[in-house]
């Protein structure tokens, strides 16, 4: 091999090297899933009957009541009359065109994501702006996260616990948890150091620090990564689709496979008035938590 | 070893340099210097805000630098209390709830510390903002929250630094005016960094000047200002009115003998209130104590003597 060959041809691995190595790789995994895979699912199983109790209630409720328990939420987090006779109009249409129960089921999932989310995202966020040493750690698996192409890791995740509603959350929530994560540590990070001073100069220990002073002043960061949480989740909702998660999404996949450009568009749409329900309900509910910032002089 | 070469050598900077200072209880000790001189460092020591390296820092014998931490957390709550150059107010609670935070952090119950904060409030004459967030409030208006915060723990100490700096020189005035008047009553032992020397003086019972973290000076404010202990000082109070600051004791003669002019000042005023007497009458006049007993006389020539420099 001369000189000029081997800046040529990138001196890569025989291809029978790299065929046991992703043969191991692969078959170990594949043990361990026959091995741990129902202890796994096992684990799950809670969450499991919550969210299929969950997404039964939404669905078999009268759909004029579950309509009104939205519009009451809505107008409690918004405080807008305008933004509670859209979204009236919206959910009605939804319904009219034939697409309330796959709503149901998206509203669900989304809604146990979004839940499973904060509370395992605030405490993580809480942890990493404590030490350094963990926001060092989490920061590159929080990247990973968020641009690893979600299909990736459906791979594993279908291989050890199967096709359906649980390795559908699992996803919906690797690709969702990072905003909430990041905006919390930030939150906490950008609290005035006079202040917190302050609370130490007056015997605060840390849990009072972090009840009383760190999270209430760090909450409006922490609602915008609710805030994009939740629009990511929504942007999950075809993806999961494809591992059998019930809701819009599946109608969708359909579509693109048959090329039904009305049923495409239609339940888009419908994806779309969601997230722009959510969106602005949880908006205007992190702008009036912080309320005293703006609090004009008098 | 300099601060330069503790600098380059280890990468360290030198705040304090062998600080022995004794703070009086019940007076206000003021420590003074500009910035970078350690004056912030020296009073985070006392409620270990800052860690020393060495040294140690006694309240009642007892040396703060050895407490562990609830010891210390608990020092914090009972006998300290601070007031901050920037307020350092908590922007989400209101006024009443930021006066009562010390309490609150010390489990009070509500109707108690609720008592508590409204008197405190009233005291710094803030009645009827009790509501309020303090981005609603002037500069001044939060620093008497900031006042009232450190007090409502009821502390015997109070850590003050730089807590007017912050504000409009009229304002500040008022504050001064307002602490010097607390303090009458309250008889706290206050330690007040500043780096006003006018407003040293006008608070201090006594005056420490810190210049690259040594203490250079300890004293009243009529020491430093008559016997300034090195250049630095001596440069420091140049452009001071003496007259405003000096009382007729510190100049007068105390050998002087009692005259029949029925003009007189007393050995507590201070200089700058009785200049139009002294300097009209031809004379020397009496100067009386305070229980108008005949001390000494003071003339012309003794103001003009302090004024020249």
């Amino acid at each position: 091999m001369n000189l000029s060959e081997f800046f040529i041809t990138f001196p890569e691995m025989s291809k029978e090297s790299l065929r046991i190595f992703k043969k191991s790789i692969d078959g170990a995994y594949r043990n361990f899933s026959r091995e741990y895979g129902d202890t796994i699912e096992a684990v799950f199983d809670p969450v499991l009957y919550f969210l299929v109790w969950f997404e039964k209630l939404l669905q078999t409720s009268p759909w004029p009541l579950v309509i009104l328990v939205i519009l009451i939420l809505v107008y409690l987090g918004s405080r807008s009359i305008n933004l509670t006779i859209g979204s009236l109009f919206a959910l009605l249409l939804i319904g009219y065109f034939g697409m309330w129960e796959d709503t149901m089921s998206t509203v669900s999932i989304i809604g146990v994501c979004t839940f499973m989310s904060i509370g395992l995202g605030i405490p993580i966020g809480i942890a990493m702006s404590n030490s350094d040493r963990a926001r060092a750690a989490i920061t590159p698996i929080l990247d990973v996260m968020q641009t690893m192409p979600s299909f990736v890791y459906l791979i594993p995740v279908v291989m050890l616990l199967g096709i359906g509603k649980i390795p559908g959350l699992l996803a919906v929530i690797i690709y969702a948890i990072p905003p909430i994560i990041r905006l919390t540590d930030l939150g906490i990070r950008e609290v005035d150091k006079e202040v917190l001073e302050a609370a130490d100069a007056f015997g605060a220990n840390k849990r009072q620090k972090l009840f009383r002073v760190q999270l209430p002043l760090a909450l409006p960061t922490i609602f915008a990564g609710i805030n994009q949480t939740i629009m990511m989740a929504l942007a999950m909702v075809v993806i999961a689709s494809m591992i059998g998660v019930k809701g819009l999404g599946q109608p969708v996949l359909k579509a693109i496979t048959n090329q039904y450009f009305t049923m495409g568009l239609l339940n888009g749409l419908a994806i779309v008035a969601l997230a722009i329900i959510f969106d602005r309900v949880s908006q205007s509910f992190g702008k009036r938590l912080q309320q005293h910032r703006s609090g004009s002089r008098e | 070893m300099s601060k330069d070469e503790l600098l380059t050598k280890y990468n360290h900077v030198l705040g304090l340099d062998d600080i022995n200072l004794n703070v009086a209880e019940q007076s206000i000790q003021v420590v003074m210097g500009l910035s970078g001189s350690g004056k912030s460092t020296l009073i985070r020591h006392i409620n270990r805000l800052i860690e020393p390296t060495e040294g140690s820092v006694l309240v009642d014998d007892q040396d703060i630098t050895k407490l562990n931490k609830s010891e210390l957390l608990e020092f914090r709550r009972n006998r300290t209390g601070m007031v901050f150059q920037r307020f350092a107010l908590f922007p989400h609670h209101n006024i009443i709830d930021n006066v009562k935070f010390g309490l609150s952090i010390k489990n009070i119950d509500k109707a108690e510390s609720n008592e508590k904060a409204m008197f405190w409030i009233d005291k710094v004459g803030l009645n009827g903002f009790e509501y309020k967030f303090p981005n609603q409030l002037s500069g001044g208006m939060q620093q008497r929250v900031g006042l009232a915060r450190a007090l409502a723990t009821d502390p015997d100490i109070l850590l003050m630094d730089e807590a007017f700096s912050a504000l409009d020189p009229l304002i500040r005035t008022d504050m001064q005016d307002q602490l010097l008047e607390l303090q009458k009553n309250l008889r706290k032992t206050i330690m007040f960094i500043t780096h006003d020397l006018d407003e040293a003086l006008k608070l201090g019972d006594r005056i420490s000047i810190l210049n690259g973290g040594k203490l250079v000076q300890d004293g009243t404010a009529e020491a430093i200002l008559l016997s300034p202990a090195d250049e630095y000082v001596k440069n420091f109070v140049k452009d001071v009115n003496r007259a405003k600051v000096l009382k007729i004791k510190s100049i007068m003669n105390f050998s002087g003998v009692q005259n029949n002019s029925d003009i007189s000042v007393k050995v507590e005023d201070n200089i700058e209130s009785c200049l139009p007497k002294i300097l009209e009458s031809e004379h020397e006049l009496n100067v009386f104590d305070n229980n108008n007993k005949f001390v000494g006389s003071i003339s012309r020539n003794n103001v003009a003597d302090i004024l020249k420099n």
